[in-house]
């Protein structure tokens, strides 16, 4: 193996060896000590991708780095190995960068907790399994890895375990992502009956010799979109992700904005080879990813949990990514995935931070007034809410600005309605943002500055926020969009996209977002920021309002159609299926066993002579036997 | 020479019901002795010389030496024996009654034997016998004799008379043997 | 001579020895089962062991094989050797249980 490639397999080995270390010390390791052991390997793994990136040739379009062999049975190979290209690439200085500086937010927020350490092991495991997830070379390495992160979404989310909601929740989640998962094992076992490996790259290979639309793709595609919906929480299985927010803030930042949501659109990116063949899925991704984007949006507008704001616009924001993918943009898509990560995690750790300053308030209506208490976290949280509203020039716009593109490209429905839930998310974000930092303050507690462990990722990342978008600068503003050449290199669908609209369209179309966003932001200044106009509670609310800030009672109707049907078929079950029938069947067989053997056992008289008749009897019945069958 | 085998069959059945039925246990004896001189006697109607001889001395000169020997020394030459239950004798007579009846049936079609070697007169005289005795089995041969040692050392375990052992009386409490005068006080 | 023999031998059909050493293996198995007292059991047991050896002496005989009788003698040897071990657990039994009755070995469960 050369040293790059040593390099590249050792990156995941880092937080590993953390996630071991401190789980196993945790009783000896305060807080602080596991925070910055968990960090310092953390950034290790950072530094180690970094040099991998730096040594890594795009115009190979890299290659497979087999670490050993794993299952290698007839006609079944499959060794645990890495694939070494852009796409891992982009996805781990993503993993690693963020990660490393919401470990370094997670220090502060979490030094007054009694489980820190284990907090610091489970988020090391959590990076450990994202980078399984985006480094893997085939379906099962990535599915480890799939299946890693939802187990510490579930820990990470239940952390705070003695409060029965939080428990509740994380079940939730593991629940809602098992329903995913049950489409991704569907769509490997699919694969692997086609094509008899789950590498990526020889089924991309192979899949190219199939017509469009070919029903075994269709299959396969529709089951790993499953699985994509239920990690990256688009509709039907989004509801799990708003209550994912009971888990510490640090965590909904990275696990539930930056990284492990955005696996369902590292996947399908991963696999676009297969997706560019079956433009049924694409339809069905893009339907389901611009419904999720507005639903999401609206349901946003009146919630007055700050960090379920930010929850509704995760999935708002995955909505669009899947959008993009659904019209074959996945450079935009990745861009976007970048992008968000930046600014949502941003958005969730100033949104810990003022957490924190008042000392665990989360109800918006509860705060107010704080941009002279905690500035540092006021300037980057508006740095955060300009990005995701798409104001120019900041990270946002871009990424943005191409998905809009390519929605006006295919469709102006499409592209009106994503217009449209941009502009409810420039409206709840700013009314957010109103809330929180301007008017006067509504709560008791005494606002402080956080320490400067949790301010400083905040500074990186809103840093990060205003100049990330020069990565994919596109043509119109002088750049050369490198991360699309670069992604290229490791995806076929990248390279077939096109976008060719005209320059005076492209301006047009920038222009008038642009107006309209800044306008939605005058409005929501007008209404919440002079004069903060809070809501009570749903009941008083007129009927549409009403129905938003209830989320559109989804979660009432999955209950009703759902859990109520599974909980009566489980009691009739037990009342019928098991005291009636299971129940007396085992304990009638038990009984006549006893029975049979009350009345057999007599022939156990112990006495010699009549077991010796009992053998001769046998005998000559073995022999008589023998003697019919010749 | 077909109604000699006739004549020492008949002895041979009938000697061996006798040993079945007789009642006291030494009549068996003798009727087995017979029931063996008359096998022997089929020996040498099938020219088995050598194994007629052996077979006279170690069954009737040893074995039933044997019998006898023990029937004495626990005096059981006495017509004490009480009979099984009617059902289990019956039983029994059915079940030889049957195998026979079985083994018979298996024969019905006859038995085409088609001699494996040439004819040679000298088998079942004492040289045939011993040179593939001490040829082609002088391993089991000798290993037999290690078969009668452990049987020797055996019986002379099991016949050995045994010495009565009662396990001394212990104080409840103490564990220690009682000594003379508190088994007297005990009665 | 050699022709003498030949006829004597073969004059009694295979199928006479066979049924022979049938009937005196079923009176030994009979009796096994019908009498109480051990020593006939065991006397009942050679008379099987016969039966076994003059079936085995027939066949040699008629094939001239001579290895067959090697392997009569080495069940006389075994059956030697069981009958010592035989009578000494029958003394045995007098000795604990002063019977010789095959009733009295009524305690073989458990």
């Amino acid at each position: 193996m050369v040293t790059a490639d040593l390099l590249f397999s050792l990156v995941p080995a880092l937080p590993l060896v953390g996630a071991v270390l401190i789980a196993s010390a945790r009783r000896y390791l305060s807080g602080t000590v596991a925070g910055m052991l968990a960090t310092a390997l953390m950034v290790g793994a950072f530094v180690l991708t970094a040099v991998a990136f730096s040594t890594f040739d795009p115009s190979t379009g890299g290659h497979t780095v087999r670490v050993f062999d794993w299952i290698q049975i007839t006609g079944m190979d499959i060794p645990f190995a890495f694939r070494y290209d852009a796409l891992a690439l982009t996805m781990m200085l993503l993993v690693t960068g963020v990660g490393s500086l919401i470990h370094l937010y997670s220090i502060g927020y979490m030094h007054n907790d009694a489980r820190a350490s284990t907090f610091f092991a489970q988020l090391n495991l959590f990076s450990f399994a994202m980078l399984l997830l985006v480094m893997g070379s085939n379906l099962l390495i990535t599915f480890i890895g799939w299946e890693g992160v939802g187990l510490c979404s579930y820990l990470l989310i239940g952390f705070w375990y003695n409060v029965p909601d939080y428990n509740y929740a994380a079940r939730k989640a593991f629940v809602m992502n098992r329903i995913g998962d049950v489409g991704m094992v569907l769509a490997m076992v699919l694969l692997f009956q086609q094509f008899g490996t789950l590498e990526y790259s020889v089924i991309l290979e192979q899949a190219d010799g199939f017509s469009a639309n070919a029903p075994i793709l269709i299959a396969a595609t529709l089951m790993l979109f499953v699985g994509a919906t239920g990690k990256s929480a688009q509709i039907p299985l989004f509801t799990w992700l708003p209550d994912a927010m009971a888990g510490p803030t640090p965590v909904s930042a990275l696990i539930h904005a930056a990284t492990m949501v955005t696996a369902g659109i590292y996947l399908v990116v991963r696999c676009s080879g297969l997706f560019e063949l079956v433009p049924l899925t694409q339809d069905v991704i893009l339907v389901i990813g611009t419904a999720t984007a507005l639903l999401a949006a609206s349901i946003g507008l009146f919630q007055n949990d700050i960090k379920k704001v930010l929850a509704y616009s995760t999935v708002s924001q995955l909505g669009y990514m899947f959008a993009a993918l659904g019209m074959g943009a996945y450079s935009a898509a990745m861009f976007h995935v970048i992008m968000h990560a930046f600014f949502k995690a941003l958005l969730f750790l100033g949104a810990g931070s003022v957490i924190h300053a008042l000392g665990g308030e989360q109800d918006i209506r509860k705060m107010g007034g704080l941009k002279g208490s905690i500035k540092i976290t006021y300037v980057t949280f508006l740095i955060g809410t300009c990005a995701i509203a798409g104001l120019p020039l900041l990270s946002g716009f871009f990424s943005k600005d191409l998905i809009l593109a390519f929605a006006y490209q295919r469709s102006p429905v499409v592209y009106a309605v994503l217009v449209f839930g941009a502009l409810l998310t420039t409206f709840y974000m700013f009314r957010l943002l109103f809330l929180v930092f301007f008017g006067s303050y509504r709560g008791k507690a005494h606002p402080h500055e956080s320490p400067l462990s949790m301010t400083v990722p905040l500074m990186v990342l809103a840093a990060l926020s205003v100049v990330g978008g020069v990565i994919n600068l596109p043509h119109l503003f002088g750049g050369h969009e490198a991360l699309k050449h670069f992604l290229a290199t490791a995806s076929s669908g990248i390279s077939n996209e096109t976008l060719h609209l005209s320059v005076t369209t492209e301006w047009i179309l920038m222009g008038s977002t642009v107006l309209l966003v800044t306008s939605t932001i005058a409005y929501a200044y007008g209404r919440f920021a002079r004069k903060a106009e809070l809501d009570g509670e749903p009941e008083t609310m007129p009927l549409f309002k009403r129905l938003l800030a209830e989320r559109w009672r989804i979660d009432p109707l999955y209950a009703a159609l759902f859990e109520r049907p599974f909980g009566w078929m489980s009691t009739k079950l037990h009342t019928v299926g098991e005291s009636r029938i299971m129940i007396p069947l085992t304990n009638g067989v038990g009984g006549a066993a006893l029975r049979i053997g009350r009345v057999v056992r007599r022939v156990q008289t112990g006495n010699a002579s009549f077991h010796l008749l009992a053998m001769v009897v046998g005998i000559i019945a073995f022999l008589f036997i023998t003697l019919l069958s010749t | 020479m077909l109604y000699l085998f006739y004549l020492i069959a008949a002895i041979s059945v009938i000697s061996a019901l006798t040993v079945v039925s007789a009642k006291n246990p030494v009549n068996s004896v003798i009727a087995l002795i017979l029931c063996f001189l008359s096998i022997a006697g089929h020996y040498v109607l099938l020219n088995a010389q050598f194994l007629a001889m052996v077979h006279i001395i170690v069954y009737t000169g040893a074995i039933m030496v044997l019998f006898l020997f023990v029937i004495m020394l626990l005096n059981l030459n006495r017509a004490a024996e009480p009979m099984k239950t009617l059902g289990t004798r019956v039983a029994a007579v059915l079940s030889g009654g049957l195998f026979f009846l079985t083994l018979l049936a298996a024969l019905r079609n006859g038995i085409s034997v088609t001699a494996a070697n040439a004819f040679d007169p000298g088998v079942g005289l004492v040289h045939s016998v011993g040179m593939s005795l001490f040829s082609e089995f002088l391993l089991p041969f000798e290993i037999s004799s290690v078969l009668f040692l452990s049987a020797m050392v055996g019986v002379v375990m099991l016949a050995k008379k045994e010495k009565t052992w009662t396990p001394p009386v212990r104080n409840a409490f103490t564990e220690k043997p009682l000594t003379e005068h508190e088994l007297d006080a005990e009665g | 001579m050699e022709q003498e023999v030949i006829t004597a031998i073969r004059l009694v059909p295979l199928e006479h020895y066979v049924i022979l050493s049938l009937l005196l293996f079923s009176i030994g198995i009979a009796g096994v089962v019908f009498r109480r007292n051990t020593i006939i059991i065991l006397m009942c047991l050679e008379l099987m062991f016969n039966s076994v050896n003059l079936l085995l002496t027939a066949f040699s005989a008629y094939h001239s094989d001579p290895r067959a009788q090697v392997f009569v003698f080495f069940i006389m040897l075994v059956a030697a050797a069981e009958v010592t071990v035989g009578l000494a657990i029958l003394v045995m039994m007098k000795r604990n249980v002063d019977s010789v009755d095959v009733n009295q070995l009524n305690r073989l469960k458990w």
